[in-house]
């Protein structure tokens, strides 16, 4: 493939913006993390890697992050080699379990790191923290420090400090999974609403299939010992979706077909 | 209910009432049992002898915190540069850690004769001999304080392409930061002890003597109460700089660490 051609595939629309292709992990102890992995993501789903715990899905999402190698198998970003990530200029963000923020900065100095990393000027920066802190409904908290926030609300700052580098690709691994139920449907439905109206790109790890029902346009299934992908299962629900959508039939239906896919499963791992 | 209000007072208030029931014990002590000065003096003679001796105390005092000063700021300096030292490889620590500690575990007592005989200059001796006493509490608190940065926070610096420099002042520093001040504490209190204890043993006199001589010159001529006003003198300076470390302590830290922030609940 020539430079230009290859300068041309990555710049097409279609090109997905994560290709593995046979990835597998194994640790340093010898334990399989995962099964090679064949999977591709294409730019605007909202894919959801869902499984038990052991099943390999942050594992999976750290290697889309660059975090660690694969084993074997390779993985492509936005048509591009390995190498790629750092170079397209695209961003790649991730948001952990942890809201993970610095607790001597305010809520405005954390959101604005990523900016500050890139040396970015003062007044662009500072525009572009408000319009992030808007978006995740925390304008007026810019000088608060994160012990005096509530953990959904410290999310709230983690996911604009994501936001706030325009990403291209955004990795969620399990941002809800500390919050209680009623907190975690409302970011859950915020979080649905910002993927709709800003056209983002996000892989989201969850354990809650009611979770990966709602947000998802495809829900990616996986088992563990080892850990390897089950089924993919594709959410046909009209965006922008609304929290009456918790409520349907439909919902009901996917919910059951995956907790179904996932007690097979299970129930063959306890045999074997 | 003032929450706060019970705080302020259980702060100041019991450690002053503890205090002075002390003194006031220790005075009652010396009535009822007719104790001689020669073996306690009353709280009263050791603030008559501490007044009238003060251009000799004072002037002492000043020679005995140049040194502690000093040390401390020598202290501060070297073990912040080795902790950093330290912390850019794993090989650097292992290498040099056990002979930090080496240094630690000497009873500065027994080194002190050599360095005084090593350094003609005797404030630079004294000094080089509290600054060794000062100087682990400063190396150990700050390597663990540079070390513990909270691996998210690695992870979300490397993921944004962080520069090396970057993380150490926008990640290590700040994360170390109540380690540090930790150390600080602990270190201003050994930096006095250090120049006491170092002055105890070179035994300067003339117009270079600090108030560990005061307290020798006071034992040989069984003048008890000026050995207590020296003593007081001491152990307020102690305590001054124990506070002062607080205060710095809270100025850079009050906003967000833990240890600082006056609980709400």
């Amino acid at each position: 493939m020539s430079a230009v051609a290859s300068i041309v595939e990555t710049a097409s629309p279609r090109t997905p913006v994560v290709q593995v292709q046979g990835a597998d992990k194994v640790f340093a102890n010898g334990t399989r993390a995962l099964d090679p992995i064949d999977l591709n993501i294409r730019p605007g789903e909202f894919v959801t890697l869902l499984g038990p715990s052991g099943c390999g899905k942050s594992t999976l999402l750290n290697l889309i992050a660059n975090l660690t190698e694969p084993s074997s198998g390779r993985l492509l970003w936005w048509g591009g080699g390995h190498d790629h990530v750092g170079e397209t200029g695209r961003n790649l963000v991730m948001v952990f379990q942890d809201a993970t923020l610095m607790p001597w900065a305010r809520v405005q100095g954390n959101v604005r790191l990523p900016l500050d990393l890139r040396r970015m000027q003062r007044a662009d920066s500072d525009r572009r923290v408000a319009e992030a802190l808007d978006l995740v409904g925390l304008t007026g908290f810019e000088r608060h420090y994160p012990r005096q926030l509530s953990g959904g609300m410290q999310m709230r700052v983690s996911i604009a400090r994501a936001l706030v580098t325009e990403p291209n690709l955004l990795l969620m691994d399990e941002p809800f999974g500390a919050l209680d139920e009623f907190t975690r449907n409302k970011l859950d439905a915020d979080l649905i609403q910002l993927w709709w109206k800003k056209k983002l790109t996000v892989i989201f790890v969850t354990h809650s299939i009611y979770e990966a029902v709602f947000l998802s346009t495809r829900v990616v299934v996986m088992a563990a010992r080892p850990g390897r992908v089950l089924q993919e299962v594709a959410i046909e629900e009209a965006h922008p979706r609304k929290d009456a959508f918790r409520m349907t039939q439909a919902f009901a239906g996917y919910a059951n077909e995956l907790s179904e896919l996932l007690a097979a499963a299970s129930a063959q791992g306890a045999e074997s | 209910m003032k929450p706060t209000g019970n705080n302020r007072m259980l702060k100041w208030g019991a450690p002053i009432v503890v205090g002075v029931v002390f003194v006031l014990l220790w005075d009652y002590a010396i009535r009822a049992f007719s104790i001689s000065k020669f073996v306690i003096p009353a709280p009263e003679l050791v603030l008559q002898t501490l007044i009238a001796n003060r251009g000799l105390l004072f002037g002492s005092l000043l020679i005995t915190l140049k040194i502690t000063f000093g040390a401390f700021f020598l202290a501060v300096l070297i073990g912040t540069v080795i902790a950093f030292l330290f912390v850019q490889s794993r090989v650097v620590e292992a290498s040099l850690f056990p002979y930090a500690v080496l240094l630690q575990v000497t009873p500065v007592v027994a080194i002190a004769p050599l360095i005084i005989i090593w350094v003609k200059n005797t404030t630079a001796a004294l000094v080089v001999c509290a600054t060794i006493v000062a100087l682990f509490p400063i190396i150990s608190n700050t390597t663990l304080g540079l070390r513990s940065v909270n691996p998210g926070l690695v992870n979300l610096f490397r993921m944004n392409k962080a520069s090396r420099w970057q993380t150490l002042v926008k990640l290590r520093i700040p994360s170390a930061a109540p380690y540090f001040f930790g150390g600080l504490r602990i270190s201003s209190g050994l930096a006095l002890i250090g120049a006491v204890v170092a002055e105890f043993v070179a035994g300067t006199g003339g117009s270079s003597a600090g108030l560990a001589y005061q307290i020798l010159q006071a034992g040989y001529q069984i003048n008890i109460p000026l050995l207590f006003a020296a003593l007081l003198l001491i152990t307020v300076t102690g305590v001054a700089l124990f506070l002062l470390m607080v205060f710095f302590s809270k100025l850079a830290l009050g906003n967000w660490h833990e240890s600082e922030v006056a609980h709400e609940r």
